[in-house]
């Protein structure tokens, strides 16, 4: 006949968010190195070729780091001010940084002092680049223009005069050697074409423009500023094609992670998002201690780098593949597999009469309780301390099956101090838990019923009772509070929208306020 | 008004197989039982219905295998009348006639012609009290006999058949009602009585429920309301009798039964627990739980091989005595309501609606079986009275039978309503439903009505919920979010409200493109692709009790009853009404195959049915006084194969059939004339001849045999001597025991050539035949004496019949392989 139906474990649906592939991938990471700088870390910048040492500006040294050290590998110091913008040529061999003081410094990697000044510009410049020939440098400042120095003569070749603001972001290609794009806070993007003596095309942010990216493909143009991420279409003539805004506060730095399928923007807000490129949705978020001014992602997606305003460089490494597999294999410690496979493979001659062996059915501690109506015994092993605490909704589920029954007031009933403070101290935990609360507030009546006479009797259990009276007495205030709010939002809401005519008379508001219901989960707080 | 000659209104199965003992058969093979106005047999292995005895014409209250031809069965009615029948072959072979109805029926092997019925004590039907009487059995040769030489026995009699049994030997029979136990003994024609106090100290109820004598010892086994079971000892003395106690059921004990041997007391009662108790040694028992529903007899086959039980859900289970489960006899289950709406699963055709406590029941029209059980719940079902249970309130298709969705609801005195929504998928590997989404408290109070979007292209299906709590919701299939380790689940789509007021009815148009529901007196026309409210239908007043869209040609129009007894008929297309009657209409559907709609009107305490297209005014046809009482539940079951019926008011049951369920939860359907002329003639023509389980290989072989019989019939009226074809092969075949027989390969494609017709014509065959025979003739006489001569034999008569049966390739195949056998078979064959 039918075989006994175990108690069903409800599912809750999982709080907070859901993990996904994105999320498994960057949560892949260790735990951050912290090394403090002198100052504002407003640059990192990688090296293209092996060992992948970046360069990290901050007050007025730039510091090479190696991938896994965390003292510097190698310092520059001769800035007179505050450094900005140290960026390697795509050989790895020279540095480039600007300063405060106007003055362009080109560094050898392997030497200590400069080998070239660029001097011309008349404020800080904040942005250097080499071209992809490597044989200039871009600069911008914050006088306005922008200049293409060459590096064998230490000349200057052009300056462009055109923006009417500070440019504080530039960016070269890396495919033709001509072409370069700067920010500024004229709140204007322009491409410059080194072949002609002006630009060749002009985007408007809308916000001072903090930071550029081109796609590795140069079709796609990033740029961040205010709390804006836009992306344009250079192939259309600079059409904007998107415009993000996920950050509360200025973005100041984006990158690409290793295949080109995320971005990464970071911001003052705190926080570093990463967009699918193809959907541009966030699929993640990284959460940091201070406002963060710059990013900088390995090769491979190797390590991310993050430098703050309070001096503070972040880095965390990716855990090695030998790593992560050991704690699972350390988690999941099985039998061998020839165990499950033993006999399995063992096939019955023709004459063989096969004997069936009837499957055993597997039963929790509790169902088999339950199944021969030891219904104190199963609430007893339901209340068990790993089952309460790791797994309330298993408590829960026993306590609903008990009164689907008619017996919970059986179960309940005939227990000592030990046994009735655990029940209330369950009950003080899960209580005001909306998930749980349906099926726990007539338990705890129940209780309360049953337990009335001895009240008094034991302090233990009267501190229980106690604290089971303070959680009540705050869920009522909590959910006064709420309704409250929700009253408030009501208005508001009702006020801010547009009275629209309908024909039909009264058949708007009904369906905003229904699907506002639906999105929004109802009054019931989480009691933390 | 449209005349209707030829439809009749009948009772289409379901009937009870609980109502009453079942009988298990001397041999344990089949199984009888009391079912409606007929009694059914049953084959106890295969759990096939082998054949119905039909004759009586009301209740059958009582079967009883005859004690002195155990092939032969009574069976008593309250339509007056003892039926003695051959079971075996289902042939009525007397009727007795008593003139009262009869409620049970009783006879022991030592009281030779005579029979003891309980009928009432008065002559007046109404009379609670009843009355044992012994009746002679007149000896008369007739057909139908009166019978009416018959006397008391004892007065003031249980009406329950349970309670009166014989004693050892047939001594005694013993009787009890309420409180007292009497037993007559018959040699002394004194009666002993034996009284309880109504209630001991521990508040628990005495009174007697049934009763089984000792077939060896003078005990009497005696089941109580509070659960108990006593034992009576020496109760042929007044004062020193004795009882012992035993107690293990929780509530009442409706059945208790001595084994033919009484070594064991079977016991059965509300826990749905089979109790086999050792006699003498009552501390020892043995428990077969979870039987499914509250046992309400048992019984016990004569050689004590095999129990069975009758469930309170319409159920019979087979039971071995080692207390294991061999078969399950499930007839249709009727709670005390249907809480959903009949239903037709699109894919098996089948009748889905409420079953067991917990589950759907999806049964068979056609073949008046239960397929199978789907349990909702999911949860072990507690047997105690009062106790609430979660309950299938709600169930739908949709139009590919590709999900089912259910709602399932508990409702505890105190507490808040517990709501389930559950989303089940078809799987076509299991061949049935699995569980894919469930909703826990999808509304904050009851649902109102539920129903799929018809659209049968479209890769997305839309359910709507209404709900007393003034919403209604869509749910649609989302696919699953970015984790690829789960299915597509369900989700909801969209919640609408109108004026804070409660949906009650929602309907979907046949293409899916509009919804209709209902708030009270206002019908709301939503598009589902944009959730716009399309248009309002508010006139006449009055509170919508029923709303349906009509089919195909009719699909512009929507129909609605009123609580005012208006059936109104709205036009889409201008959204004004179209035409409204007044009539009290308890239920309105459409036929999902045609425009017909169905219109049950409650009048003066009848049902009157209407059948109309929507766009007629006239109805095709009416029906008046179809049952007593008001009809809630009924659906169009469409046909397996269209009617050709050309009579107008007979062409609305050419696509479908109408099912519906009176009050007292009869399943009754229409059918009209031809078809029923179709179905006598169909039922005399199937003559089932033994309980030979329907295996492939018994319908080959029947099949076959049939046609052998027409074409004897043909053949006899055409020419004498024609045989039919391959008739000796298959003879061989079967007469031949299994085991000698070679290899079923081997004669398999001889087996199938045999069933062709051959189109050489059987002249020349005849003549081939007789060459082949003198050819073979010194083949043969290498075999031994008797083969030789059997195969002469055989030839003889084949000749004699002069129908070549086989080919000449056939036969000599036959006989190479008469040849590899030994000189044994033959002779078997001979003998």
């Amino acid at each position: 006949m039918a075989s006994f139906k175990p108690t069903k474990i409800q599912v809750y649906p999982k709080l907070g968010e859901k993990v996904t592939q994105d999320t498994l991938y960057w949560k892949n990471y260790k735990a951050p190195v912290q090394i403090k700088e002198f100052g504002a870390v407003t640059n990192i910048d990688f090296s293209p070729v092996a060992p992948h040492n970046y360069a990290v500006t901050a007050f007025t040294r730039i510091h090479i780091y190696g991938p896994f050290s965390q003292e510097p590998v190698k310092s520059f110091t001769r800035f007179k001010d505050t450094a900005y913008c140290g960026r390697f040529r795509s050989d790895g061999q020279l540095l480039v940084a600007g300063c405060e003081d106007s003055v362009v410094r080109l560094f050898d990697v392997s030497g200590k002092v400069a080998l070239r000044m660029f001097k011309g510009h008349t404020k800080a410049v904040r942005v250097t680049d080499f071209t992809s020939d490597r044989y200039h440098i871009l600069t911008g400042s914050d006088d306005y223009t922008c200049r293409l120095w060459d590096i064998p003569n230490s000349t200057e070749l052009t300056s462009y005069q055109e923006h009417t603001d500070y440019i504080r972001c530039g960016i070269t290609s890396k495919l033709n050697r001509d072409l370069f794009i700067t920010g500024s806070y004229d709140h204007t993007l322009k491409l410059f074409d080194a072949r002609v003596n002006k630009s060749v095309m002009t985007m408007d942010h809308g916000q001072p423009v903090e930071s550029l990216l081109l796609y590795p493909s140069e079709g796609l143009l990033v740029s961040a500023g205010g709390r804006y991420v836009k992306v344009w279409d250079l192939l259309k003539g600079g059409q904007p094609l998107v415009s993000l805004k996920n950050h509360h506060k200025t973005v100041t730095c984006l990158c690409l992670s290793s295949n080109g399928q995320r971005l990464l923007s970071a911001s003052l807000d705190r926080h570093v998002k990463v967009y699918n490129t193809t959907n541009y949705k966030v699929v993640h978020n990284f959460d940091y201690a201070a406002s963060i001014l710059s990013l900088g992602l390995a090769p491979d997606d190797e390590s991310i780098v993050v430098g703050m305003t309070n001096g503070i460089l972040s880095i965390k490494h990716r855990k090695s593949s030998e790593e992560t597999k050991e704690i699972s294999g350390q988690q999941k410690r099985r039998p061998a597999y020839r165990v499950f496979v033993k006999g399995k493979n063992y096939v019955p001659k023709q004459d063989d009469y096969l004997v069936s062996k009837p499957v055993k059915q597997h039963l929790a501690k509790y169902d088999k309780q339950l199944k021969r109506f030891n219904v104190s015994k199963a609430l007893d092993t339901a209340l068990e301390t790993w089952t309460r605490f790791r797994k309330p909704e298993i408590t829960v589920a026993v306590i609903k099956e008990l009164d689907r029954r008619g017996t919970l007031k059986n179960a309940l009933a005939g227990r000592d101090e030990r046994g009735l403070s655990q029940l209330l101290n369950f009950l003080v935990g899960n209580l005001v838990d909306p998930r749980f609360a349906p099926v726990l507030v007539p338990a705890t009546e129940m209780i309360l019923d049953i337990y009335q006479s001895v009240i008094g009797q034991s302090p233990v259990v009267d501190v229980q009772l106690q604290r089971l009276q303070d959680l009540l007495e705050r869920e009522i205030g909590y959910q006064q509070d709420l309704l409250e709010v929700l009253g408030m939002l009501d208005t508001m809401f009702t006020s801010s929208l547009p009275r629209k005519e309908v024909p039909c008379s009264g058949i708007s508001r009904p369906n905003g306020l229904a699907q506002g219901d639906a999105s929004a989960p109802g009054p019931q707080p989480q009691a933390t | 008004m449209v005349e209707h000659g030829d439809i009749r209104v009948v009772h289409r199965g379901g009937s009870k197989i609980n109502f009453r003992e079942p009988v298990l058969s001397h041999d344990s093979r089949l199984l009888l039982c009391a079912s409606g106005e007929c009694v059914k047999v049953f084959s106890s292995s295969t759990e096939e219905c082998v054949h119905d005895l039909q004759g009586h014409t009301d209740l059958v209250t009582g079967v009883l295998l005859n004690p002195s031809n155990h092939l032969q069965a009574y069976s008593c009615s309250a339509d007056g009348t003892v039926r003695l029948w051959d079971f075996t072959d289902g042939i009525l072979i007397k009727t007795l006639v008593v003139g009262f109805p009869i409620y049970s029926l009783y006879a022991s092997a030592h009281h030779n012609g005579v029979l003891f019925i309980v009928i009432s004590m008065a002559s007046d039907k109404r009379s609670e009290l009843f009355q044992l009487a012994a009746l002679h059995l007149p000896q008369s040769g007739d057909q139908l006999v009166e019978a009416r030489e018959f006397s008391s026995v004892l007065g003031d009699v249980s009406s329950n058949p349970a309670a009166i049994a014989f004693g050892q030997g047939g001594e005694y029979i013993a009787s009890a009602k309420g409180l007292h136990l009497e037993v007559y003994f018959f040699k002394k024609q004194k009666s002993y009585r034996f009284s309880l106090k109504e209630d001991n100290k521990k508040g628990a109820k005495n009174t007697f429920t049934c009763l089984s004598c000792h077939p060896k010892d003078d005990c009497i086994a005696t089941g109580h309301e509070d659960g108990k079971i006593r034992l009576w000892r020496n109760f042929n003395h007044k004062r020193e009798y004795t009882y012992s106690t035993l107690h293990w059921h929780h509530s009442a004990v409706s059945s208790v039964r001595f084994t033919p041997e009484g070594t064991n007391l079977l016991s059965g009662g509300v826990e749905s627990v089979l109790v086999q108790w050792r006699y003498n040694q009552e501390t020892q028992k043995d428990f077969l739980p979870r039987l499914g529903a509250a046992i309400t007899h048992i019984a016990v086959s004569p050689d004590g091989e095999l129990f069975c039980t009758a469930h309170s859900d319409n159920k019979l289970t087979v039971i071995q005595s080692c207390v294991k489960v061999s078969a399950v006899i499930q007839g249709l289950v009727k709670g005390e309501s249907v809480r959903t709406d009949l239903m037709v699963d699109p894919r098996s055709k089948a009748l889905v609606l409420n079953g067991k406590p917990g589950h759907l029941q999806f049964y068979s029209l056609q073949r008046d079986k239960q397929l199978y059980n789907l349990d909702i719940v999911q949860q072990e079902y507690i047997h105690e009275s009062g106790l609430q249970q979660f309950e299938v309130v709600k169930a739908a298709f949709d139009t590919r039978g590709n999900w089912l969705a259910t709602v399932e609801e508990r409702k505890q005195k105190d507490s808040t309503l517990e709501l389930n929504l559950k989303l089940w998928a078809y799987d076509e590997q299991t061949q049935s439903f699995v569980l894919n989404t469930t909703v826990s408290g999808p509304h904050e109070a009851r649902i109102t009505a539920m129903c799929f979007c018809h659209t049968a292209d479209s890769q997305t299906t839309m359910l709507v919920s209404a709900s007393q709590d003034g919403h209604f919701k869509a749910w649609q299939l989302a696919e699953a979010a970015q984790t690829e380790d789960e299915g597509p689940f369900w989700s909801c789509d969209f919640v609408g409200a109108y004026h804070s007021l409660v949906p009650e009815c929602c309907c979907f148009s046949a293409d899916g493109s509009l919804l209709a529901i209902s708030f009270q007196e206002v019908v709301t026309v939503w598009s589902p692709a944009s959730w716009e409210l399309l248009t309002t239908l508010s006139q006449p007043p009055g509170a919508i009790r029923d709303l349906c869209f009509g089919r195909q040609s009719c699909s512009k129009y929507l129909l609605g009853t009123t609580a005012k007894n208006l059936l109104c008929c709205w036009n889409l297309l201008t959204c004004t009404l179209e035409w409204s009657t007044s009539m009290d209409v308890s239920l309105l559907l459409s036929d999902p195959l045609s425009e017909n709609m169905a219109a049950f009107c409650s009048h003066a305490g009848c049902t009157d049915l209407f059948v109309f297209k929507p766009s007629e005014p006239r109805p095709l046809f009416s029906h008046k006084a179809i049952c007593s009482g008001k009809v809630t539940r009924a659906v169009f079951a469409p046909r397996e194969e269209m009617l050709e019926s050309c009579e107008e008011s007979s062409q609305w049951l050419n696509r479908s059939q109408l099912y519906f369920l009176t009050q007292y939860m009869d399943l009754m359907t229409f059918i009209t004339k031809a078809e029923e002329d179709r179905l006598m003639a169909s039922s005399k023509r199937l003559v089932i001849d033994d309980s030979v389980a329907v295996t492939p290989f018994y319908l080959l072989l029947g099949k076959h045999r049939q046609q052998q019989q027409e074409k004897q019939d043909r053949s006899f009226s055409a020419e004498r001597n024609q045989l039919p074809q391959g008739s000796v092969a298959i003879k061989e075949l079967l007469h031949t025991p299994a085991h000698v027989l070679p290899s079923a390969s081997f004669l398999c494609s001889m087996f199938v050539r045999s069933l062709l017709i051959s189109v050489t014509d059987s002249r020349e065959e005849k003549k081939s035949e007789e060459e082949e025979m003198e050819s073979d003739k010194e083949e043969e006489s290498e075999c031994e004496m008797e083969a030789s001569t059997m195969g002469q034999g055989q030839t003889a008569e084949a000749q004699e019949t002069a129908a070549p049966a086989l080919t000449k390739a056939q036969a000599r195949e036959l006989r190479r392989v008469k040849k590899l056998d030994h000189s044994w078979l033959s002779s078997l064959l001979d003998s």
